[in-house]
């Protein structure tokens, strides 16, 4: 093994670690909902190649809106999908679009685009 | 102004920005000062302000205007409605993303072409010699540029995007995979010495940048272009609704509105051949409705004063009036759609495993590229380690497709709830769709389900008579009457007397309760009831005629006897009768290899009837209503995927705890809530159909599975070259984007053949 190849080695190796460690083991962020004085848990969530905030704490047995905006015309984030909650949307690019539900239950909740490729998650307590 | 304009009218308005109740007071206040108010009332918990006011000082938009003076919005009326304008909006953006899609494809693939033969060329030595590979490589590059810059720009925003969110996804692969290609080919174009001085040859891969862009976009836009297909049921379900109305003023005059205008109560005109606007009840007129776009019955159905219209069926010849009952979201059609809508974002449990790997998809195989590119380098000889590497390391990226994963059940729920809808059966969920393909055992309720629910005339027995002329006694008798059984006869006898003459009437009519009734037409006494009613009458009947009657009896029918003047003359059998499709679809069910199990509150004998009429072998009978769930778990219990059918009230907990619920002609609301598939076509036929469709999407789900597993897990080795050792094979990039642009059109297209999903026989 010349010292290219350990270098390439080296490198790859690290560039390996380094894709797994920052997908799967960063931190996230995470935001709590506000209560609006109607007793309406909002979040605004930015749509762009991903979700963020991508992980929203909302408060079990009060209604939530969750305000999606799109702030791209990449298809990969056209719909949102939350099947615990049965609901497919279409995101309109550059419109906000609102998603109520009503937690019940408390758990995570993934939510995801329509290939499931970008990962969010609703966190009832 | 004349007084007529200046009739009172009353508008509702959605008020927008209220947090408070004393915020409620001051768009009441606001709006009961706005001149030509009668009056306002505001309601906090619904949001809503209904105000009457004179049309000729005040219309909406001044009341509009009210509301804002007082710091507070008015929303746009109607949400159905606001649903498929948004719909439209959405269509039209995304028409115009493909046409944009399409230019950017047209781009790349017109270059791609260039870039290609130019590439080509260099392959021919003779050429090779005489040309400058030097500024051939810098005219490469200036035709990949646009390819990359222009076609493929959206791949790298997008990566970039989702690298920030610490999310990866195809377009991640795609940007990583051309990108390395690139900065390579960039390299050896700018700083050739650099490789020469370490014995490696400066190749270019612009062909591969290039021509790997252009066939992920074919794919993108063969992918778009199938996905609009998948809702297509969704969108002609919106489609049905009609766009106007033709209400009638209290005036008199009669007035086409557009369909968000309508409100509850208005009195609607439908002339023949038009579209029922809105759901309501017909107050005058009579006519068959076709209503096969929401039931699935393709036979029109008759309908007269006090007989519920619904929104989007179709008039034939007749007209009618119907007075509003539900508008916008509330009406059938909507309900429907919404459930359809919800069924489609569902997830069927079979996905699990799917989900399960998409989320760690991309960064595994981003990993397993760069380890590919490590290996390559460690172990291939020095001259050609480098471009196998780099090779192999894009092969691997482009190939891998978490799209087939992803599209692979969604896709195929989508077609397949759209279908069902269009053939009257609706599907709550993805789970019901997966559950009802288990299903081992399908239990029925016999009444309203097996049978029509409603009794009805079975046998009339009257030796040596003359049946028209009795008929015509029989009915002036059960036409006073209020009895069900009476309105069988009444029923029946008018079927009898197509010309529908002139009724005879009746006198004296007695009702004798749990006996019949007696009157007197044309001057002869009539009695129509049991044999409990002629022992009252001293009415003895011939012993031929009573044998005759037990033997109706015995066939489970309640009997009539019809006496005249004295002397039992008929008898008039009467049974919940069954339905014509029953036998024909228990015939089906079972011909699927599924047990069919009957369960009736009747006696043995009865039930043993029925069954035997329909091909049931096995049966409970003497169920009481609130035994049905148990015998559901006693199917269970031995082993039973059990789905069960029923229609009433006192079905649902039955239809709660089968593994799968199916209600029946669009039941009461409460049953549709308990079941997992409501059936709007009042016939087992449904039954077959969900089952049926059940079966061929879970068989396509399956598929699409077995494929995008199995595509990947061969795929990615074959491009990292693990054939290489063996065959010498090693996977061209571009061959990779052309199989990772086919494999998700393959799923999307296999999805798409549940389309052609009809009921056979």
């Amino acid at each position: 093994m010349d010292t290219a190849a350990v270098i390439v080695t080296v490198a790859g190796l690290g560039l390996a670690a380094f894709v797994l460690w920052y997908f799967f083991f960063s931190a996230r962020q995470t935001a709590s909902a506000v209560s609006s004085s109607g007793g309406v848990q909002e979040v605004s969530i930015n749509v762009k190649g991903g979700y963020s905030p991508s992980v929203i704490e909302v408060e079990r047995g009060k209604p939530v809106t969750l305000n999606f905006y799109r702030d791209e015309e990449n298809s990969c984030s056209e719909e949102l999908l939350m099947p615990d909650f049965s609901i497919r949307r279409d995101l309109p690019a550059f419109q906000t679009t609102p998603v109520e539900l009503l937690p019940q239950v408390a758990g995570r909740f993934e939510f995801t685009c329509g290939m499931g490729m970008l990962r969010g998650a609703l966190v009832v307590k | 102004m004349s007084p007529a304009t200046e009739a009172t009218e009353t508008a509702t308005l959605d008020i927008e920005g209220m947090s408070c109740a004393a915020c409620a007071s001051a768009v009441e206040k606001s709006l009961s000062r706005a001149p030509g108010v009668a009056s306002a009332l505001v309601n906090f918990a619904t949001e809503k302000a209904t105000v009457q006011y004179r049309a000729g000082q005040a219309s909406p938009a001044t009341l509009k205007a009210a509301v804002e003076n007082a710091g507070y919005g008015v929303a746009e009326h109607a949400p159905s409605i606001s649903a498929a304008e948004r719909g439209a909006a959405l269509d039209q953006q995304k028409a115009l993303a493909y046409q944009k899609l399409k230019r950017r494809f047209g781009v790349a693939v017109g270059l791609a072409v260039i870039v290609m033969a130019l590439s080509m060329l260099m392959l021919w030595p003779a050429l090779m010699q005489r040309v400058n590979t030097q500024w051939l490589n810098y005219g490469l590059l200036l035709l990949t540029l646009p390819v990359l810059l222009y076609s493929g720009r959206e791949f790298y925003v997008s990566a970039w995007n989702g690298f920030q969110h610490r999310a990866a996804n195809m377009d991640t692969l795609v940007a990583v995979g051309t990108g390395a290609a690139f900065l390579y080919s960039l390299a050896a174009t700018l700083v050739p010495g650099f490789f020469t001085s370490r014995g490696i040859r400066p190749d270019v891969y612009y062909d591969t940048t290039a021509t790997i862009i252009a066939l992920i976009l074919l794919g993108k836009v063969l992918e778009l272009r199938a996905k609009t297909q998948t809702s297509a049921a969704m969108k002609s379900l919106l489609g049905l609704q009609a766009k106007t109305a033709r209400v009638v003023r209290p005036g008199g005059q009669e007035v086409d509105v557009p369909l968000e205008q309508v409100q509850l109560h208005d009195l609607v005109v439908v002339r023949p051949g038009e579209k029922v606007a809105t759901d309501g009840v017909i107050t005058d007129g009579q006519s068959a409705l076709n209503e096969s776009m929401l039931t699935g019955e393709s036979l029109p159905v008759e309908k007269q004063a006090g007989d519920p219209v619904f929104g989007a069926t179709l008039n034939t010849t007749g007209a009618f009036r119907f007075k509003v009952t539900k508008v916008g979201a509330d009406t059938l059609l909507a309900q429907i759609v919404q459930l359809v809508e919800d069924a489609q974002g569902s997830r069927a449990p079979i996905q699990r495993l799917a989900d399960k790997v998409s989320a760690v998809f991309v960064p595994t195989v981003v990993v397993i590229a760069i380890l590919t590119f490590v290996l390559w380098f460690d172990l291939a000889p020095v001259a050609t380690r480098l471009p196998l590497a780099l090779v192999s390391f894009v092969a691997v990226l482009i190939i891998a497709c978490p799209c087939a994963l992803g599209l692979a059940t969604p896709t195929a729920i989508m077609v397949s709830t759209g279908k069902g809808a269009e053939n009257g059966v609706l599907i709550r969920n993805a789970e019901a769709l997966e559950k009802a393909y288990q299903v081992t055992t399908v239990l029925l309720d016999k009444t309203g389900t097996i049978t029509r629910g409603e009794p009805a005339v079975t046998d009339f027995v009257a030796p040596g008579q003359d049946a028209g002329q009795l008929w015509q006694l029989v009915a002036a008798v059960e036409r006073q009457s209020e009895h069900p059984l009476a309105a069988a006869v009444v029923r029946y006898a008018d079927a009898q007397r197509p010309d529908r003459a002139a009724p005879l009437a009746a006198t004296g009519f007695r009702a004798i309760a749990g006996k019949g009734a007696a009157a007197t037409v044309a001057g002869q006494a009539v009695l129509v009831g049991n044999t409990r009613l002629l022992a009252d009458e001293g009415v003895a009947p011939a012993p031929a005629l009573a044998a005759r009657a037990a033997q109706l009896l015995a066939q489970a029918k309640t009997v009539l006897y019809v006496a005249v003047a004295g002397q039992a003359v008929g008898l008039i059998g009467v049974a919940d009768t069954v339905r014509d499709t029953s036998a024909a679809a228990i015939q089906r069910l079972q011909a699927q290899g599924i047990e069919v199990v009957m369960m009736t509150g009747d006696n043995p004998q009865t039930a043993a009837q029925v069954a035997g009429q329909v091909g049931i072998t096995r049966y409970f009978a003497e169920v009481l209503p609130g035994g049905k769930a148990a015998k559901v778990k006693e199917l269970q219990a031995e082993g039973k995927v059990v789905a069960m059918v029923g229609d009433g009230i006192n079905d649902a907990p039955a239809l709660a705890q089968a593994d799968l619920g199916l209600a029946i002609g669009a039941g009461t609301d409460v049953a549709m809530e308990a079941a997992g598939i409501t059936l709007m076509h009042s016939d087992l036929s449904g039954v077959v159909t969900a089952i049926e469709l059940s079966r061929q999407t879970m068989r396509t789900i399956k598929q699409n599975l077995f494929f995008a597993f199995v595509y990947n897990a061969s795929g990615i080795p074959i491009a990292a070259g693990l054939l290489y050792p063996f065959f010498g094979w090693l996977l061209s990039p571009m061959l990779a984007a052309a199989a990772m642009a086919l494999s998700s059109v393959s799923v999307l297209t296999n999805s798409l053949r549940l389309r052609g999903f009809s009921v056979k026989g």
